[in-house]
C-alpha cells in the first residue's frame, strides 16, 4: 500500500508569545516542529506499512527551512520526503496550498493519503479535505480508529463532539487523524542514520504542472485584515444561600447554559 | 564535561535521552507504584533500534559494545532505572551467548535481543548462594541428549517475564568449582517455573521473581561453551556488565542531581532561593564532582573493554562500587536539599534514593567488588 502523508512544519506555539502591537505571533526565536497531528498521520503510515507492505512518502509546502522537518518525517522511517518549494507559493493561504500540493500529489503513486486534522498556527483544518477534492478521491476526517483496511476500501471511526461514527470510503482516499488513533514513535537510530544523507527531493514551479493563477498570493481568495487577541469580560455571578441552596443555583444556571444536561 | 562522543555516539545518546524523557518520565511514578513491568516502554524502545546497541551488526544490532550499552543504559536510569534495568537485564542475560556461544547460538538468540522482541535475565542467585556463588544448589545431570534441571533461582531479574534464561548448575557436583556449567533455558521448557513476584524497595518496575526448575528438560544444545566452565562464564560476564551497573548509577545520581538543582533555585526561603547558600552550594558542588568522577571511570572502563583490554576484573569491580556508593550518597543529599519535598512521593527524588541502594547490592555486593580490588592488587608484581 502506498501511503502519501502531508505534513506541515509550525512554530511549537505552547513556546510562542503574541505581539502586542502587530496581534501576531512572534516567531523569531521560536522552534519549529511538525505539526503534532502530522505527527499521528506518519505514525499511521509506518504502521500500515508494517501491516501491507509499500512504501510512505511524506509532503509538505514552505520555505527552504521545511526541510529539517522532512528530514525528522525521515529518522522516523518514511521511504522518501519531497518538498514544494517555490518563491511563487508564497502568501498561499489553504486554497493555494492545497492545490499545490494536490498537484504534487498527483506525481506520486498513491493508495492513501494521510494529513493531521489541522494545523496548530493556523486552525483552519481545510487544507486535508481541499486536497482530496482537488483530487477528486474521497475523505474522511477526524479519523480516530482504523476499523478496516483492504486495498478497495476502508472503514474508520470518527471522533466527533458527540460520540464515534463509523465511515467507510473506496480507495484512493484522504484522511485527516487525531491524536487518538496512535502514539508516534520514536525516531530509530537507522533511520536517523540515513535522514542524514538521503536527499529530499525538491519541486519547483517548473516542476509541476500548475495553473499561475491558482498559486501563492493569487490563488489565495482569503485575505487577512486583521488578527487581533479579543478582549474577554468576565462576569463573575455570587452565589448566595446554604451550601445546598448555592449548588442547586448552580445546576440549574448550568443546565439552562446547556453545560450540563438534566434530570433536577 | 565532553566525552568526546561520536557522532553514533552522540546519536544513540539523543535517542535515549528523549525515550526517557518523553515516554518514560510520564509514566514512572505509576509503575513504581503497582510495581508493574513496562512491556509497552519496551517496545517503544525496540522500535529505536536501541535493544540492539550492543549486538554486534552481523546479528541485528547496532555494534556500539559496552560504551553503547552504558550510554542507554545512563540516560534511561536518569529518569527511571527501574525502566533501564529491564532494558540492561537483558544485556545480562545475553552477555554469556555474546562471549561464549557457538554460531549456532548467536544466530538464535542474538537477532531477538537485537529487535527487541527477546528479553533476556541471567540466572545466579539462590537462597544459599549470594555473595557466595560458588555454593550452586541447582542441578543439571546429563540424560542423553538432554541436561535435566533441578532447584531454584532466587531473586532473578526479568524473571517470569525474560523469554530467555542463562542458568548456571552444577553439573559434576564431585568436580566443585570446575564441575558448575551455564545453559540456556527457554521460558515454556516444561519443568520451568516461576515463584512469586518481590515486592521491593526500589527498581520497582522491575520484575524479581524466583526461578523453579522440575525435571526441566533443556537440549544439550544448549550447554555454553563447555561442562565445568559455568564459574568463567560467570566471571567474564559480571566483567563486562559491571561497567553497566556503574552506568545506571550514573544515571540515577545525575537525575537526583538535576532535580535538586532545579528545585534549590525554585525555592526561596529567608528571602532568596536557596541555592544562594552556601550550604547548599557545597552539597550540590559535591553531588556533581562525585558524579562526574563516577561517570568518567565508568566510561573508561567500557572503553576499555570495547577495545579488548585484558584483565578488566579490577577496574570493573571500581567502576560498579564507586559509582554505586556515588549514587547513594548523591540521592540521599539531593533528598537532603530538597527538604520535605524530598521526602514526599510528588517528586521523583525519594525513588531515586530507595533505587539507588540496589546498586550497591546486586551483581556482587560493594563488599564482594572491594574484595576483587584487592585480590587484584595483591596479585600485581611490585613494578618499583
Amino acid at each position: 500500500m502506498n501511503i502519501v502523508t502531508c505534513i506541515k512544519q509550525v512554530p511549537d506555539t505552547s513556546e510562542v508569545k503574541i505581539d502586542r502591537e502587530t496581534n501576531t505571533l512572534i516567531r523569531e526565536g521560536v522552534p519549529s516542529i511538525i505539526n503534532p497531528f502530522d505527527l499521528n498521520a506518519i505514525e499511521e503510515g509506518l504502521l500500515l506499512r508494517e501491516r501491507f507492505g509499500g512504501s510512505v512518502t511524506v509532503i509538505s509546502m514552505g520555505p527552504p527551512q521545511v526541510e529539517t522537518a522532512l528530514r525528522e518525517a525521515l529518522s522516523l522511517g518514511v521511504d522518501r520526503a519531497v518538498l514544494l518549494c517555490d518563491r511563487a507559493f508564497a502568501g498561499s493561504d489553504t486554497l493555494a496550498t492545497s492545490y499545490t500540493l494536490a498537484v504534487g500529489i498527483k506525481k506520486i503513486d498513491f493508495d492513501l493519503i494521510l494529513c493531521g486534522k489541522q494545523a496548530i498556527d493556523g486552525d483552519t483544518a481545510q487544507v486535508g479535505p481541499e486536497i482530496a477534492e482537488w483530487l477528486d478521491i474521497p475523505h474522511l476526517t477526524y479519523v480516530s480508529h482504523l476499523n478496516e483496511v483492504s486495498p478497495a476500501a476502508i472503514t474508520v471511526s470518527r471522533l466527533l463532539e458527540g460520540g464515534y461514527e463509523q465511515a467507510s470510503a473506496s480507495l484512493p482516499a484522504l484522511l485527516t487523524v487525531v491524536k487518538e488513533l496512535n502514539e508516534p514513535r520514536l525516531p530509530s537510530y537507522r533511520a536517523s542514520l540515513r535522514a542524514k544523507i538521503q536527499p529530499v527531493t525538491v519541486w519547483g514551479a517548473a516542476d509541476l504542472d500548475l495553473d499561475a493563477g491558482r498559486i501563492g498570493i493569487q490563488g489565495s481568495p482569503t485575505k487577512v485584515t486583521r488578527s487581533f487577541v479579543p478582549e474577554l469580560e468576565r462576569q463573575g455571578q455570587f452565589l448566595a444561600g446554604s451550601p445546598e441552596e448555592q449548588a442547586k443555583a448552580l445546576i440549574a444556571a448550568l443546565q439552562s447554559a446547556r453545560i450540563i444536561h438534566g434530570c433536577s | 564535561m565532553n566525552y568526546f562522543l561520536t557522532p553514533e555516539q552522540e546519536l544513540i545518546q539523543q535517542i535515549a535521552r528523549r525515550f526517557a524523557r518523553e515516554r518514560v518520565a510520564p509514566a514512572s511514578a505509576a509503575l513504581d507504584e503497582k510495581s508493574e513491568f513496562p512491556r509497552q516502554l519496551l517496545g517503544v524502545l525496540a522500535k529505536t533500534d536501541l535493544c540492539g546497541v550492543y549486538i554486534p551488526e552481523e546479528y541485528g544490532g547496532l555494534g556500539g559494545g559496552m560504551f553503547a550499552f552504558c550510554l542507554v543504559v545512563e540516560e534511561i536510569s536518569r529518569v527511571d532505572s527501574g525502566v533501564a534495568i529491564c532494558f540492561a537485564g537483558t544485556g545480562l542475560g545475553t552477555i554469556p551467548i555474546l562471549l561464549f556461544g557457538t554460531e549456532e547460538q548467536k544466530s538464535k538468540y542474538l537477532p531477538g535481543v537485537a529487535a527487541g522482541k527477546t528479553i533476556g535475565a541471567f540466572a545466579l542467585t539462590e537462597a544459599n548462594a549470594g555473595s557466595d556463588s560458588f555454593a550452586q544448589e541447582t542441578t543439571a545431570e546429563k540424560d542423553g541428549d538432554y541436561y535435566v534441571l533441578n532447584g531454584t533461582k532466587q531473586w532473578i531479574t526479568n524473571g517470569g517475564e525474560a523469554d530467555v534464561y542463562t542458568v548456571i548448575a552444577v553439573t559434576n557436583r564431585a568436580k566443585g568449582a570446575r564441575g558448575v556449567s551455564a545453559l540456556i533455558v527457554e521460558k515454556g521448557t516444561p519443568g520451568f517455573s516461576f515463584g512469586k513476584k518481590e515486592n521491593k524497595m526500589g527498581i520497582r518496575s522491575s520484575s524479581t521473581v524466583g526461578l523453579v526448575f522440575n525435571n526441566c528438560r533443556v537440549p544439550k544444545e544448549n550447554l555454553l561453551a563447555r561442562e565445568g566452565m559455568g564459574l568463567i562464564v560467570v566471571g567474564r560476564t559480571l566483567d563486562q556488565s559491571r561497567p553497566g551497573v556503574g552506568a545506571q548509577a550514573v544515571g540515577i545520581a545525575q537525575g537526583a542531581l538535576d532535580q535538586a538543582v532545579k528545585f534549590a533555585r525554585h525555592r526561596v526561603q529567608f528571602r532568596q532561593p536557596i541555592i544562594q547558600f552556601q550550604a547548599i552550594q557545597h552539597i550540590l558542588a559535591d553531588m556533581a564532582t562525585q558524579t562526574e568522577a563516577a561517570r568518567a571511570l565508568v566510561y573508561s572502563v567500557a572503553r576499555a573493554i570495547d577495545s579488548g583490554a585484558k584483565g578488566v576484573s579490577k577496574a570493573a569491580a571500581m567502576a560498579k562500587v564507586f559509582a554505586s556508593d556515588v549514587a547513594m550518597k548523591v540521592t540521599t543529599d539531593a533528598v537532603q536539599v530538597m527538604g520535605g519535598a524530598g521526602y514526599m512521593k510528588d517528586y521523583p527524588v525519594e525513588r531515586m534514593m530507595r533505587d539507588a541502594k540496589i546498586t550497591q547490592i546486586y551483581e556482587g555486593t560493594n563488599q564482594i567488588q572491594r574484595n576483587i580490588i584487592a585480590a587484584e592488587l595483591i596479585k600485581e608484581r611490585d613494578e618499583w
